[in-house]
């Protein structure tokens, strides 16, 4: 029901939102996603006010896709059918609210962003369609309808990232993370197929019972495999190494729409998937440790990154890769709910970093070098004010959001390898370090924006300012549900979705939980203490470096020039990348252009083609001259026979009359004669 | 009285002139009225034969010969001004449509 609103605008708009003003379209589209909204908070009270035993709702809408009796690979008969179905849990709350909450404010927020685009209406319509799939995703109770959401959020990221598609970055950003997805997407479809083989189902809820029935022993091979197939689809659409490299060039598209897809929902997909799926995750150790390391290296590696970046998007775009990061680190040590805590915080500071950059772009007049920038701090109050906010909720620094849920990762982190939190670590200095910068550069200092550039800064309108203090106030307060028990809450949070995740996850989540709780609440402290310590030493270099000492950096990239480029031009992964793959790909395909026209083209069509002929040639002549030629033969036997007939036929009357008189003495005569009547006894 | 046989040449004679006329003029006219001529020499013939046994009924046949060649004339000259009207010409030997 839910993301039937959004199906419902996005099909009005892009078939007649031509001709609808841009008021309408506002209506239309921001409205169907209220309401959408409305119903989710509906349903998610609803949830809410049942017992913490039975917050599971699975229903299915009809039959989707009815396959019959099929044979697993262990051997059991399954009656295998695909619903279209809806499953409500704590997990999906989370994400209802993150999905339809931020959703909403993107959507307002885009009403004041895109005011003076063109293509208002097909802006909304993806917009709405991508609420649409996103939704679906999120509430499928199957990994198949989970797979139906995946790829249409996937659509649409690829239409929106290529949004300004007569920009050529943009519509070839576009493509790459398409092409960059499908990679990804082959591993989930084939972790999809995997599954359904050996467990039979892939109904969300039935997937613990089927491990459970199935004797799977803990690291079995074969749920190795399918975990890891499907970390591949997660990697895909979580801009993980090896796949990250769309990310930052996704930013090519409209600012909402990075912060709408490619900050706060779709990239989440992936987490959320491998949270949905921890039963099978829990199952398969090595399968954790791989997610773990990669979520780690690829939080440090696009942090570092992300330390150079000079365009305001790209910067952040690193910052989500990061943080993305983080999220599979905490899925990986087996901490899913952290996992899924980091994901919510993350979406509404890192939505309102983009909101609030695309705010700053827009009152400068579409500039997005941070060179360009500068002392904005008194010129656009607002966006100022909640951007600091949410720089400083992403750094880590209690009492905001972020804190909680990076140290919740990190602690879990430190009890399973301390190497993997050391990592963590190091990158939050890092993060409290070019968010900073960033802030720094962007509000504070001298102001090195462009003269006439300077006389147009104007505040957002109220359609943006007022979705940017809303997420403000989220990222301050967003943390609070997840107060940790060592600092006198209760991590309500962790209650809240304990349940899904132990329910499926079985003995593997008990066990983290049990580890959780022996240690030590002085390591905890320690912990706490020491990750805000290196976001305060973050932000404290970045005021240094960038406001009292401005000339540091510039002396450093040259110190370090080789480092510094290797950073700025990203590792020349995109580079390699070209060299190893698309390259070889081009080669390929250029090879198999030539087989075609030489060997395909030109032996088989024209081949065959010349053979065609050839033939029809020799049954032409055949034709001509033995089947026409006997019916000629025949036609002129009988014109020859028919010669002195058809002289007595001149078609003139009076030459009838001739014949018939002649006939008619002939007959006279015969008759005369045999009767033996003659002249001389007739005149007697 | 004449005899019987006289009134068969009168009748052989007007038939053969209707015949030949037939035959060999090109007027189609000519060849309806050729036609009328052999019409009339066997009416003659009737009458004499009808005469000759001393019955009426060769007379009334003939009198139906004749009703019959009035109308005889009158569908034929109709055939003919419609056909001079499509093609122009009262020519019998132009009339080659049978053969087409």
């Amino acid at each position: 029901m839910i993301p039937l609103f959004p199906l419902a605008g996005a099909a009005l708009m892009l078939l007649i939102g031509r001709r609808l003003p841009n008021i309408g379209v506002n209506v239309v589209c921001v409205g169907s996603v209220l309401l959408s909204m409305c119903f989710a908070f509906g349903a998610i009270w609803q949830l809410i006010a049942r017992p913490a035993a039975e917050r599971v709702v699975n229903f299915n809408l009809f039959d989707w896709v009815p396959a019959g009796v099929m044979h697993t690979n262990a051997g059991r008969v399954m009656d295998f059918h695909v619903p279209w179905g809806v499953l409500m849990d704590p997990l999906t709350a989370v994400m209802l609210l993150v999905v339809a909450g931020v959703g909403f404010l993107i959507h307002v927020y885009s009403t004041g962003y895109m005011a003076h685009e063109g293509g208002y209406y097909r802006f909304f319509g993806y917009l709405n369609l991508f609420m649409f799939s996103m939704l679906t995703l999120i509430l499928a109770n199957n990994l198949l309808l989970l797979f139906v959401g995946w790829e249409g959020v996937g659509l649409c990221s690829y239409l929106l990232i290529g949004f300004y598609f007569l920009r050529k970055s943009a519509s070839d950003a576009g493509k790459k993370a398409f092409i960059v997805n499908r990679i990804g997407d082959a591993g989930f479809l084939l972790g999809l197929f995997l599954m359904l083989g050996t467990l039979g189902t892939i109904q969300f809820t039935e997937l613990g019972p089927a491990i459970a029935a199935g004797n799977f022993a803990i690291g079995n091979g074969t749920l190795t495999a399918i975990a890891l197939l499907l970390f591949v689809g997660a990697t895909g659409k979580s801009a993980q190494l090896p796949l990250y490299v769309w990310l930052p060039d996704a930013m090519e598209g409209p600012t909402p729409v990075s912060a709408l897809i490619h900050a706060a929902t779709m990239v989440t997909a992936g987490v959320y998937m491998i949270a949905r799926t921890n039963a099978v995750f829990s199952m398969a150790p090595r399968a954790l440790e791989v997610v773990a390391v990669v979520g780690c290296v690829t939080s440090l590696f696009a942090a570092t990154m992300g330390l150079v970046q000079n365009d305001i998007k790209r910067v952040l775009a690193y910052s989500t890769v990061s943080q993305l990061g983080y999220m599979f680190l905490a899925c990986g040590v087996g901490a899913f709910t952290a996992g899924v805590f980091h994901l919510m915080t993350h979406a509404f500071f890192k939505a309102l970093l983009f909101l609030g950059s695309g705010s700053v772009i827009h009152s400068l007049s579409g500039e997005q070098d941070m060179r360009k920038m500068g002392a904005l701090w008194t010129k656009i109050p607002t966006t100022a004010r909640t951007f600091l906010v949410a720089s400083i909720a992403i750094a880590g620094i209690p009492p905001l959001a972020g804190f909680f849920s990076k140290d919740a990762i990190l602690g879990h982190a430190f009890e399973h390898s301390p190497i993997l939190w050391l990592l963590g670590f190091i990158t939050a200095g890092m993060t409290a370090f070019y968010m900073f910068r960033l802030v720094n550069m962007t509000f504070f200092g001298t102001s090195r924006v462009d003269h006439e550039v300077e006389h147009h800064i104007h505040e957002s309108p109220s359609s943006m300012t007022v979705p940017l203090t809303i997420l403000a106030v989220l990222s301050v307060i967003g943390g609070w549900i997840g107060w940790p028990e060592s600092l006198g809450g209760s991590d309500r949070f962790a209650q809240f979705l304990g349940p899904v995740m132990s329910r499926q996850g079985g003995e593997a989540a008990e066990a983290a939980g049990a580890a959780h709780a022996a240690s030590g609440s002085s390591t905890e402290y320690l912990l706490m203490l020491l990750s805000v310590a290196i976001a305060a030493a973050g932000i404290w270099l970045a005021y240094r470096w960038y406001i009292q000492h401005t000339e540091v950096p510039g002396k450093i990239a040259s110190n370090f020039g080789g480092l510094y480029r290797l950073l700025y031009n990203k590792y020349y992964v995109d580079q390699i990348y070209d060299a190893m793959f698309v390259n070889r790909v081009k080669d390929l395909a250029l090879t198999l252009g030539a087989f075609d026209v030489g060997v395909i083209n030109g032996l088989g069509v024209d081949g065959a083609g010349w053979l065609t002929r050839i033939t029809s040639r020799v049954s032409m002549a055949w034709d001509t001259w033995i089947v026409d030629g006997l019916v000629n033969l025949a036609a002129r036997v009988v014109w020859v026979l028919s010669y002195p007939v058809r002289m007595l036929q001149t078609g003139r009357v009076s030459r009838y009359a001739l014949f018939m008189l002649l006939g008619v003495l002939i007959f006279l005569g015969y008759y005369l004669h045999s009767s033996g009547i003659t002249l001389q006894n007739l005149l007697h | 009285m004449i005899p019987t046989s006289h009134y068969l040449f009168l009748s052989l004679g007007l038939f053969t002139i209707g015949v030949i006329g037939v035959v060999t003029r090109r007027n189609v006219i000519i060849i309806l009225m050729s036609i009328e001529l052999m019409l009339n020499a066997v009416n003659i013939n009737l009458v004499a034969f009808s005469r000759l046994v001393g019955s009426a009924e060769g007379h009334v046949f003939a009198i139906f010969v004749i009703t019959d060649a009035a109308a005889e004339a009158a569908v034929g000259l109709g055939i003919i001004i419609a056909f001079f009207r499509n093609r122009e010409t009262l020519l019998g030997d132009e009339m080659d449509l049978l053969k087409w």
